[in-house]
């Protein structure tokens, strides 16, 4: 075989993996931006419907739903729903306990260490600005005064949002109990909520805080106003 | 390698095109379900959470 043949099979050989990875790249991105919304869009439904179904059950050991701590719920697992009527009338997703990547793929998560809906302190929840079915892909625009709906198994809590901050993902203060200071024993109920900023990046993160505005016990079918 | 590829198919060139179609959708395949979901964790824009690591 001469040497000029070989060269020859070699830059060929190279210019093939050269344009498979090109459309490997290209495959992947098609998978982020658009499969894995589909993916996840069909989960997050899934559990969404699900939890509707649970609820609508009655309890096999009488009071045990009622009386679960968030505490005791196993990392990923789902046990309430958001709801944000600035994202769509129809917006509804799950909210999960704990903020590993694949549960966020799940749903909107919720950071284990903080405390329960409702609670005095702080209720801390991160989810996807894009790809993965985006639950907070619209977080920009949620301005002051927008309900923030968490419905549980027999109560739904409205918060409603005051601001919002742009900090680097280390800030892990903006989900403390009181939020941007740390160490201080809280006294107002609030919740915090997470995504990526800017889109398609993670060099930092947009952060909404809400207080808790209205308490309402789902007895009788009631709904609160903010979601008529 | 692909000119390769073709040379070993066997039987004629609709069923090594056809061949080819089933190979390339099962490539795929293995990257939707096993390789892209093991690698997005590492992309760069997935994360929205605080972490005390960043």
């Amino acid at each position: 075989m001469s040497v000029g043949r070989l060269v020859r099979g070699g830059v060929h050989g190279l210019g093939e993996l050269f344009i498979t990875l090109g459309v490997v790249l290209l495959l992947f991105v098609a998978w982020q931006l658009w499969w894995t919304d589909i993916a996840a869009g069909q989960t997050q439904r899934a559990l969404t419907h699900q939890l509707e179904q649970q609820w609508q059950a009655p309890p096999r050991v009488t009071g045990r739903v009622a009386a679960t701590k968030l505490k005791e719920i196993p990392m990923g697992d789902a046990f309430a729903l958001i709801r944000i009527p600035r994202f769509g009338h129809d917006y509804v997703r799950p909210i999960l306990q704990g903020v590993d990547l694949d549960i966020l793929d799940r749903g909107v998560g919720h950071y284990p260490q903080s405390v329960d809906p409702g609670e005095v302190g702080n209720f801390a929840v991160a989810g996807h600005r894009v790809t993965y079915a985006k639950p907070f892909n619209k977080i920009a625009e949620l301005r002051p005064g927008d309900a923030v709906v968490v419905e549980t198994s027999d109560t739904w809590y409205v918060y409603r949002v005051q601001r919002h901050t742009i900090v680097t993902p280390d800030r892990v203060d903006v989900v403390a109990p009181v939020p941007e200071q740390p160490g201080k024993k809280p006294t107002a109920r609030m919740m915090t909520m997470t995504a990526c900023h800017p889109e398609f990046s993670a060099r930092e993160r947009y952060v909404v805080f809400s207080v808790l505005d209205k308490v309402v016990p789902k007895t009788g079918g009631a709904i609160p106003d903010a979601l008529r | 390698m692909y000119e390769w590829m073709w040379r070993h198919l066997p039987g004629p060139w609709p069923v090594r095109a056809l061949i080819c179609l089933a190979l390339a959708v099962a490539a795929t395949l293995v990257l939707f379900h096993w390789v892209f979901p093991a690698v997005a964790p590492l992309m760069p824009f997935n994360d929205g959470t605080v972490t005390p690591s960043g």
